[in-house]
């Protein structure tokens, strides 16, 4: 259709690209050619794809947050002068403003913030990897009205967090619909226990519609040969679910964790809307820099968002490391070389002959 | 041997076709079933009720006159449209902020996928060094509050003239839209296989040409996917939105909806918001009706089948 | 393994390479303050097109307003910039704008407790003495815009509290007079609630949830119990008997069941709901809502059944917040004197009358309320007017911020009972001499 003759240049360039395996990636598939020579077009070609999205990112966050490190490292002084003008004197605290957020008042105030986050992002993270796989089967099965549901489980995520925010607190009123239905007397937006559960179940309400899509892009790419294979070897639901569907979408499902934790440890829109802010029941670490910076007091405020910024970054190596998040593509062919015993395997290593053959006849013509 | 072969071969092996999976996935044993699909059906609905329910409140409370917006009952006693004149009342430029917050979140998401489907390529298909650092680099800008960014980029932005232009929301939002393109597009197109594009390359197709028609028709669900994610998030940023422009003629939804202002100074506008948030909620989901097909029906499509 | 190890160790050496950079380069952080250059104190000057940056006036006054002054400037065009309704956003806006010294806010629409932090941090100019009529206007307006001997504001409209009270239960049960006191009140809830139609009503209601409403409510607790919040030289006194006498109102309004369960969670709107729906007998609160509870279209199942008068204190009528706005200028214009000549004209009274027609804001003049052609039209000036020459302002001080946190925070742990009033206060008084150093 489009390109019937081969051109000679990539015929060459692929040729010289059949090199053997070098013995350093015993995970590859005996089916696969080598592509692990580093060429230096590769590299080129490499930084000219990744440059631009590179140059977008240094410009948005490493400006912030290199003024975020070096204002973490000042106090303003914030006294008066005689005409009762703030005299501002900003001087050079070193990690004072770090130590401070341990100690003291503040001391207690930031460990309650960081339990809150740790608290929140464990819950609902963890409650909406299950909603959001729930989700995606659904969404993956045929019945009639599927479209509907898919739309209807994207909706909770469509809406603006500001307005959920807004709709959950009217639902949780003390006379509103939620106690209205419980016919109970539950004091959702005050201090306390109720609150925390407010936030989990408005949040994971708001954001398990990720999970689930994320989730069923990944279904989607699992090939029905594996499903048939296993339905002939006689797996059930189960089964099939335990040992096709999760292992596939297992990269997928972790990047989609990877962030929506990236994201819930951020928490901060939806317990300020929905319970109020200085609510200490929710407050959250992004809570308490904002209203640090809130009461002018610049350094401390950034110290607190570097703190979260490191804490981000140590639950993200964590993740990765011990779940194994696939970053580099280091494990990419584990998975499918694991199914290679299957028959879905078998169906493409006869493609790939017969595309072989082809190519070995049109090479003979 | 053709593109179009290589295609079909991609679709016999590499990638099903939503009716296969889905008839694999309904093919119990049917003594099973109907037991099954009773508790199936049972859950389907509860996702239902969870997803809709908080919704229909929102639109039941938007159908509510502002005197009688906090009533319980399911339906609103009496109609009224009133919430929704007001939000396109004049003063409020709403239509406007649509237009500007579809802009917005248009462009980004288009600019994220660019960035994203060539990092993605680049990171899943190419051998370089450093691989790892710029993957962490590129996830580690999804780790600062965004709340902390605000200051510095409206000092930026002010010293480079981009107060109340639709640039000043578009790269901030990139930074999130492109990290999660990016590692989202990665995890896809590694678990897609390398050898058809081989095929296509010995084929003599260029890598150009391979990745163009072999790669990005397979991880169409990724791409898609990631464009609804993002275009999402864009549509519903607020505080970048909100620092950055103070022009009536370029701000976005979510911003207007924050100057909306009750009768009086204590009276939360709440009947004019929910509105506004079924308003600005209706058009995603009629663009996800319309993506969704594209997610399941673009491997076919692909496929030229 | 090895590979996992690899890719963990990479993205930890990525996070210590990017933290390691950072603090390499604080020398281009650029957020340091530069010490400014005095600021030659009230050198209004400068014509041009300026901004009026406000949260939106939902009646149309204001915008009126503007496009006179836009009809008789065409040189020094006046702009609407709309802030968002909410007055923390609104506050972080024009913190934010003020800090990186944008020359975009020229004139600020100001809620009277953050005139002190933003004269105290000079993103306001003091005005000159003559710049507003201030003999004409509440003198507790006028109070609240002066920031250490000097007027940095125009006061533009105010807000006092109102008792909102159920006369129709009042003469069923035989009370000739509103309560005047918290012990009249209790006195009259009794009898009220024995009342067949009072059955399942609560006796009153203030707003309790930890929010700038609290701060007002504990104000006028104590001040109506003859204390203060602070001193006249700004430092505070919650330590003492009038205090605890005050916030004693609100705990044993809790504890006796005075005030229904759920009023912690109470905003204005959630107050003014139970007693639109006939839950209460008495609710502290603004005047904004008087239209709403008159309401005759089935809405409100108290119209034409309450009545208003001062809030209760120990001995006799209580001490109201005061609330409101006044504009201010930025020192950051280019703009100056159009700056100041539109504020002196905005705040005018010929203007205040004006806006009277669309707008139910109440003036800062006293003698618009006296106009028997507004009073029929907002019956509750006349009320209003007592209970605005009585106001005391809320805390005047630098950090506002941390103060209003304060006292939220120690009087929401009382009346919760977290803690006992004198625990409560003496905490309070710690923090807030802490602040006011």
């Amino acid at each position: 259709m489009t390109s019937t003759v081969p051109s000679p240049g990539a015929q060459t360039g692929t040729l010289q690209r059949t090199t053997p395996p070098r013995p350093a990636t015993p995970r590859q598939s005996t089916t696969r050619r080598k592509r692990g020579n580093r060429s230096p077009g590769e590299g080129r070609m490499a930084a000219m794809l990744l440059s631009p999205t590179i140059l977008v990112l240094a410009l948005v966050i490493m400006y912030p947050l290199l003024s975020a490190v070096h204002q973490s490292l000042f106090r303003a002084e914030s006294g008066l002068d005689a005409d009762g003008f703030v005299s501002e004197v900003e001087s050079f605290v070193g990690l004072a403003n770090y130590a401070d957020l341990f100690v003291g008042e503040s001391g207690r105030r930031f460990l309650n913030a960081f339990a809150n986050t740790t608290f929140f992002t464990v819950t609902t993270v963890f409650l909406e990897t299950v909603l959001g796989l729930c989700m995606a089967l659904a969404m993956n099965r045929a019945f009639r009205g599927r479209s509907f549901l898919r739309a209807s489980i994207l909706v909770p995520w469509a809406v603006p967090t500001a307005v959920s925010g807004l709709l959950w607190r009217w639902i949780f009123q003390s006379d509103g619909i939620a106690n209205n239905l419980l016919g109970s007397e539950v004091l959702w937006t005050a201090e306390g226990n109720a609150s925390k559960l407010a936030v989990i179940i408005a949040e994971v309400w708001k954001t398990a519609p990720f999970i689930g899509l994320l989730v069923l892009a990944g279904m989607q790419i699992i090939p029905a040969e594996v499903y048939e294979a296993a339905k002939i070897d006689g797996a059930g639901w189960w089964r099939q679910l335990g040992s096709i569907t999760l292992p596939l979408v297992k990269p997928t499902l972790l990047v989609a964790v990877l962030f929506r934790m990236l994201d819930a440890l951020r928490m901060f829109d939806l317990p300020f809307v929905l319970v109020g802010p200085g609510k200490e029941s929710v407050e959250t670490l992004s809570m308490l820099a904002w209203d640090e910076s809130n009461q002018l007091r610049y350094g401390s405020a950034s110290a607190f968002a570097v703190v979260l910024f490191l804490y981000v970054a140590v639950v993200a190596i964590v993740f990765v490391k011990v779940l194994g998040a696939d970053v580099t593509g280091a494990k990419e062919l584990k998975l499918m070389s694991k199914k290679s015993r299957t028959k879905a395997t078998r169906t493409r290593d006869i493609a790939d002959r017969e595309i072989a053959e082809q190519k070995k006849a049109e090479a003979t013509r | 041997m053709t593109i179009s072969d290589l295609r079909n071969a991609a679709a016999d092996s590499g990638a099903p076709s939503a009716p296969t999976a889905a008839a694999a996935a309904a093919g119990q044993p049917k003594a099973k079933r109907t037991w099954r699909s009773y508790s199936v059906y049972a859950g389907l609905a509860l996702i239902f009720a969870y997803c809709l329910a908080p919704f229909y409140w929102m639109i039941v409370s938007s159908l509510r006159r502002t005197a009688d917006i906090f009533d319980n009952t399911l339906l609103p006693a009496p109609f009224s449209l009133e919430n929704y004149v007001k939000v396109f009342d004049g003063s409020t430029m709403f239509g406007q902020a649509l237009l500007n917050s579809l802009i917005v979140a248009g462009t980004t998401t288009v600019f994220a996928l660019v960035l994203g489907v060539f990092a993605a390529y680049a990171i899943s298909r190419l051998n370089f060094r450093f691989k790892s650092v710029i993957l962490g680099v590129i996830i580690a800008t999804s780790m600062f509050p965004g709340i902390s960014v605000v200051v510095p980029l409206l000092r930026l932005f002010t010293d480079i003239g981009w107060i109340n232009t639709y640039q000043a929301m578009i790269v901030p939002n990139l930074s999130f839209a492109i990290p999660l393109a990016v590692w989202n597009l990665t995890t896809f197109m590694k678990q897609l296989p390398f050898d058809l594009e081989e095929a296509a390359m010995i084929d003599g197709c260029t890598k150009w040409q391979a990745f163009r028609k072999v790669l990005l028709p397979l991880a169409a669900p990724g791409v898609f996917t990631t464009a609804i994610l993002t275009f999402i998030h864009s549509w519903n940023e607020f505080i970048i939105a909100l620092s950055m422009i103070n022009n009536p003629a370029v701000q976005t939804a979510t911003v207007a909806i924050s100057k909306f202002t009750g009768a009086t100074e204590f009276q939360a506008p709440f009947g004019e918001q929910m509105a506004a948030g079924v308003i600005v909620t209706v058009p995603l989901v009629i663009m996800v009706l319309v993506f969704q097909r594209r997610i399941v029906e673009g491997l076919t499509a692909g496929a030229g089948k | 393994m090895r590979q996992r190890r690899h890719t963990w160790q990479t993205l930890f050496t990525t996070t210590a390479l990017v933290t390691a950079a950072a603090v390499g380069l604080t020398a281009c952080g650029g957020t340091a303050t530069e010490p400014k250059a005095a600021q030659s104190a009230a050198a209004f000057e400068g014509k041009g097109p300026i901004n009026y940056v406000s949260n939106r006036d939902a009646s149309g006054a204001a915008n009126k307003t503007i496009e006179e002054w836009n009809a008789a400037h065409p040189e020094e065009k006046v702009t609407f910039i709309e802030l968002p309704d909410s007055a923390d956003q609104q506050r972080q806006q024009l913190i934010q704008n003020a800090q990186i010294k944008s020359d975009t806010f020229s004139v600020l629409n100001l809620d009277v407790v953050w005139t002190s932090e933003f004269a105290a941090n000079k993103w306001i100019m003091p005005l000159p003495k003559d710049a507003v009529p201030t003999d004409k206007m509440i003198p507790a307006t006028v109070n609240a815009a002066t920031y250490r001997d000097s007027l940095v504001g125009a006061p533009y409209y105010t807000d006092g509290a109102l008792f909102y009270f159920r006369s129709d239960l009042l003469t069923a049960a035989g009370i000739a007079a509103p309560p005047k006191t918290w012990d009249e009140m209790k006195a009259a809830c009794t009898k009220i609630l024995a009342l067949p139609e009072a059955a399942g009503m609560s006796c009153y209601t203030g707003q309790f949830d930890k929010n700038e409403a609290l701060t007002v409510n504990f104000s006028e607790a104590v001040a109506s119990a003859g204390g203060t919040v602070v001193d006249a030289e700004g430092k505070p006194t919650v330590n003492t008997a009038e205090a605890k006498k005050g916030l004693n109102l609100l705990v044993d309004g809790f504890k006796d069941g005075l005030f229904p369960s759920d009023a912690i969670t109470y905003l204005e709107e959630q107050g003014r709901r139970a007693f639109q729906d006939g839950k209460l007998v008495f609710m502290r609160n603004w005047p904004f809502l008087h239209a709403s509870l008159s309401a005759t279209d089935g809405s409100s199942k108290v119209a034409g059944k309450f009545d208003i008068t001062s809030i209760p204190g120990t001995d006799g009528p209580g001490v109201s917040t005061l609330g409101g706005r006044s504009l201010a200028v930025s020192p950051f214009t280019p703009n100056k004197a159009t700056a100041l000549e539109f504020v002196k004209f905005f705040t005018s009274e010929e203007q205040a009358q004006k806006r009277l027609a669309l707008s139910s804001r109440a003036p800062v003049y006293a003698s618009l309320f006296a106009d028997p052609a507004v009073v029929a039209k907002r019956p509750f000036f006349p009320t209003l007017l007592t209970s605005l020459n009585n106001a005391q302002p809320r805390p005047k001080v630098v950090q506002y911020g941390a103060t209003t946190k304060a006292i939220q925070e120690e009087a929401y742990a009382a009346i919760t009972g977290a803690k006992d009033t004198d625990t409560a206060l003496n905490d309070m008084q710690a923090k807030l001499t802490e602040l006011s150093k």
